[in-house]
C-alpha cells in the first residue's frame, strides 16, 4: 500500500480547501443560515409542528442533507476533473498508486471537507434553531456514510465531465431538485397519494428520513431501509468507479 | 550493456481508429542517453506514455528494470521519472509544495534535504513559496524537472524538454542531464532540436508514422548513413565544368568559385585520388579545400522522406 502517495493526494486536496475557504467552507454556511433565518426563525415560528417537532428543528437534517450532497459532490468532482482539464493527471496516472489508493485520497479529502462543513453548520443553527440529536452515533454514521458515498458519486462525475458545465448538471440540475422533493422541508406523509408513493423512488427521502431519525427518532421510512439504500447506493458508486478503472473510460485512453 | 527499458511488440490503435503505433519493439540500455526523434505525430509521445503507464496498449508488453508495467506497476513506475512535453502544472500551488507532492506521490518518504538540493541545483529555491502561475515558462519547465526527479528515478523520460526555452536555460538542461547520467540515471529524449540529439545521445532511434525506423549508435549511424562532402575553393572561377570532370559527382557554384564533390565516407575507393588528378590535368588550381560530414538532420530528414 503507497500510503505516502494516500496521504500526498490527500493533503493537495485539502491545501486547495485551504485556499478557498471563503468558496469552500463560509459560502455554504452562509447560505445554509440563510435558510435557517429564513424558514426556520421567520416562517417557521409561524408553522406547526411537524411529527411533533417544531418546524425550525425539522428542516436541519433535510439542509444538511443538502449541503452534504451537494458539497461532497462538487468537492469530489471537481478534484479529479481539475487535473484532467488541465492536463497534471499525467502524474497520478504514471505514479505508483492503485485505483484504491487513488479514490482513497480524493474521495476522502472530498468526503473529509464535507464532514467539516456538515459539523460547522450543525453548530451554526445552534445560533438560530434549538435542536436535539437523540442518536448522535447514527447521525455521524449517516454524516460520514453519505459524504463518503457522495464524494464517490462526485468522483465518477469528475471523471464523466469533459467540461465545466457537465460538472454542474448533476449537482444542480438533479441533486438539488431531489432533495427539495425528498422530504427536506416536509414529511412525505404530509404528501397526497399518489405522490406519496412516487416520492419513495426518489433514493434522497431514503437519506433524510434516516438523518432526520438519528436526530429526532422520528422517520417517513424504517431506519433500516434508509441505511440499506445508502449503502446501495454506496455499492453502485464503487461498481462504477471500478468500471472507469478497469476501462480507463475518459482517463487512460 | 544491461537492458533497462525493453519495448516488446507494441500496437497502439486508439478508439477514434487512428492506429499510432505499429509492432514496436526496443531496448533501452541502463545508463545511456538515448534519443528518439520523428516527426510530429510519428508516435514518440505515445510511446513514452504507455511505458509511463498514462496509455494503454492495444497488444505488447513493457518491462522497467525488470518489471512488468502492467502486472508489477508498482516497482516499474517508482523507477521511472516524466517530463511531459505540455507544462501541466498546478498553477496556484507553491514550488516546493508541488515538488513534495510528486515525491509522496511516488511513496517515497519525505526529504527536505534533497528537495532543497534538488532545487538549488535546478536555480529554483528562491523561488520555492512562489506559486508556479507566477513563473515564467522556463523556470516552469524546471518545475516540471524537479517533481519528475523527486523520487530519485532510475530512468528518465523527457519528452522535448527544451522547446521554447532559451539558450542559457537549453545548455543548462543539457548538463544536467550529462550530470544525471554520470549518476547512472538512464535518459531517454525526444527532441525536435536534432542538434540536441547529436550532442547529448548515446543511441538514436527514429520513429515515423508509428513505426521505429531504426535504432543504432551515433556515431555508428553517422557514418553509414552520412555522405561526405569535399569542397574546394578554386583559384580562378569556372563558367561551366570542364567535359572532362563530368565523370565526377560535381556542383559548381553560382560564382564559379566552388567546386563540392559528394562521396560515401564508407566506400573503399571514395574518388578523391582520381579527382584530384583530372582536377590537376585540367590545370585548375585551388586555395582552400574542407571536408564536412552531413549531420543528423540531414540524416533524419532523408530517413523520414524514405518512408513517405
Amino acid at each position: 500500500m503507497n500510503f505516502y502517495g494516500i496521504a500526498a493526494i490527500y493533503k493537495f486536496e485539502m491545501a486547495r480547501t485551504g485556499r478557498t475557504l471563503m468558496q469552500s467552507i463560509a459560502s455554504p454556511v452562509l447560505s445554509t443560515s440563510l435558510y435557517f433565518i429564513v424558514f426556520g426563525t421567520a416562517i417557521g415560528a409561524r408553522m406547526g409542528d411537524i411529527d411533533g417537532i417544531s418546524y425550525g428543528a425539522f428542516i436541519i437534517p433535510g439542509l444538511l442533507m443538502l449541503s452534504l450532497l451537494s458539497e461532497s459532490i462538487s468537492n469530489a468532482s471537481f478534484g479529479i476533473f481539475f487535473p484532467k482539464f488541465s492536463g497534471t493527471i499525467y502524474e497520478v496516472l504514471s505514479a505508483p498508486v492503485s485505483p484504491f489508493e487513488i479514490v482513497a485520497g480524493y474521495v476522502g479529502a472530498a468526503a473529509s471537507k464535507s464532514i467539516i462543513l456538515g459539523l460547522l453548520i450543525l453548530a451554526t443553527s445552534r445560533l438560530f434553531v434549538d435542536y436535539s440529536i437523540e442518536h448522535p452515533v447514527w447521525m455521524l454514521a449517516f454524516l460520514v456514510l453519505t459524504a463518503i458515498t457522495f464524494s464517490l458519486f462526485g468522483f465518477a462525475i469528475g471523471i464523466w465531465a469533459d467540461d465545466f458545465q457537465k460538472l454542474q448538471i448533476i449537482p444542480l440540475m438533479v441533486i438539488t431538485p431531489l432533495t427539495f422533493l425528498g422530504g427536506a422541508f416536509y414529511s412525505i406523509n404530509m404528501l397526497p397519494e399518489p405522490w406519496q408513493s412516487l416520492t419513495l423512488f426518489n433514493p434522497v427521502v431514503y437519506l433524510i428520513s434516516g438523518f432526520r431519525w438519528s436526530f429526532y427518532g422520528v422517520s417517513d421510512v424504517n431506519i433500516i431501509l434508509s441505511l440499506s439504500m445508502t449503502l446501495i447506493f454506496m455499492a453502485l458508486c464503487l461498481a462504477v468507479i471500478g468500471w472507469i478503472f478497469r476501462t480507463g473510460y475518459r482517463i487512460k485512453p | 550493456m544491461q537492458q533497462v527499458i525493453s519495448v516488446k511488440n507494441i500496437n497502439k490503435t486508439y478508439a477514434s481508429g487512428f492506429t499510432a503505433l505499429h509492432d514496436v519493439s526496443l531496448d533501452i540500455r541502463r545508463g545511456e542517453i538515448f534519443a528518439l526523434l520523428g516527426p510530429n505525430g510519428a508516435g514518440k509521445t505515445t510511446l513514452i506514455s504507455i511505458i509511463c503507464g498514462i496509455v494503454n496498449a492495444t497488444r505488447g508488453t513493457v518491462s522497467a528494470d525488470g518489471h512488468d508495467i502492467k502486472t508489477d506497476y508498482r516497482a516499474a513506475r517508482s523507477k521511472i521519472g516524466l517530463v511531459p512535453q505540455e507544462l501541466a502544472t498546478d498553477a496556484f500551488e507553491s514550488v516546493l509544495a508541488t515538488v513534495k507532492f510528486s515525491r509522496g506521490l511516488f511513496g517515497k518518504a519525505p526529504n527536505p534535504a534533497y528537495i532543497e538540493q534538488l532545487l538549488r541545483q535546478l536555480s529554483l529555491w528562491e523561488k520555492r513559496d512562489s506559486r508556479i502561475m507566477a513563473l515564467s515558462g522556463g523556470m516552469k519547465r524546471r518545475v516540471m524537472i524537479a517533481k519528475a526527479l523527486s523520487h530519485e528515478p532510475a530512468i528518465l523520460f523527457l519528452d522535448e524538454p527544451t522547446a521554447g526555452v532559451d539558450v542559457e536555460l537549453r545548455r543548462d538542461m543539457w548538463n544536467m542531464v550529462r550530470g544525471l547520467q554520470e549518476r547512472g540515471v538512464t535518459i531517454i529524449l525526444t527532441t525536435h532540436y536534432i542538434e540536441e540529439a547529436e550532442e547529448m545521445a548515446d543511441r538514436i532511434g527514429v520513429i515515423n508514422k508509428g513505426r521505429l525506423v531504426l535504432v543504432d549508435d551515433k556515431t555508428a549511424l553517422m557514418e553509414k548513413l552520412g555522405t561526405k562532402q569535399l569542397s574546394l575553393h578554386l583559384q580562378t572561377p569556372l563558367d561551366v565544368l570542364p567535359a572532362s570532370l563530368a565523370s565526377f559527382q560535381l556542383e559548381l557554384s553560382a560564382d564559379g568559385q566552388h567546386l563540392t564533390y559528394s562521396f560515401d565516407a564508407q566506400h573503399e575507393n571514395t574518388g578523391i585520388t582520381e579527382l584530384m588528378r583530372a582536377l590537376s590535368a585540367q590545370g585548375l588550381d585551388f586555395k582552400d579545400l574542407h571536408s564536412k560530414q552531413s549531420s543528423l538532420e540531414e540524416i533524419f530528414v532523408n530517413l523520414v522522406r524514405e518512408q513517405a
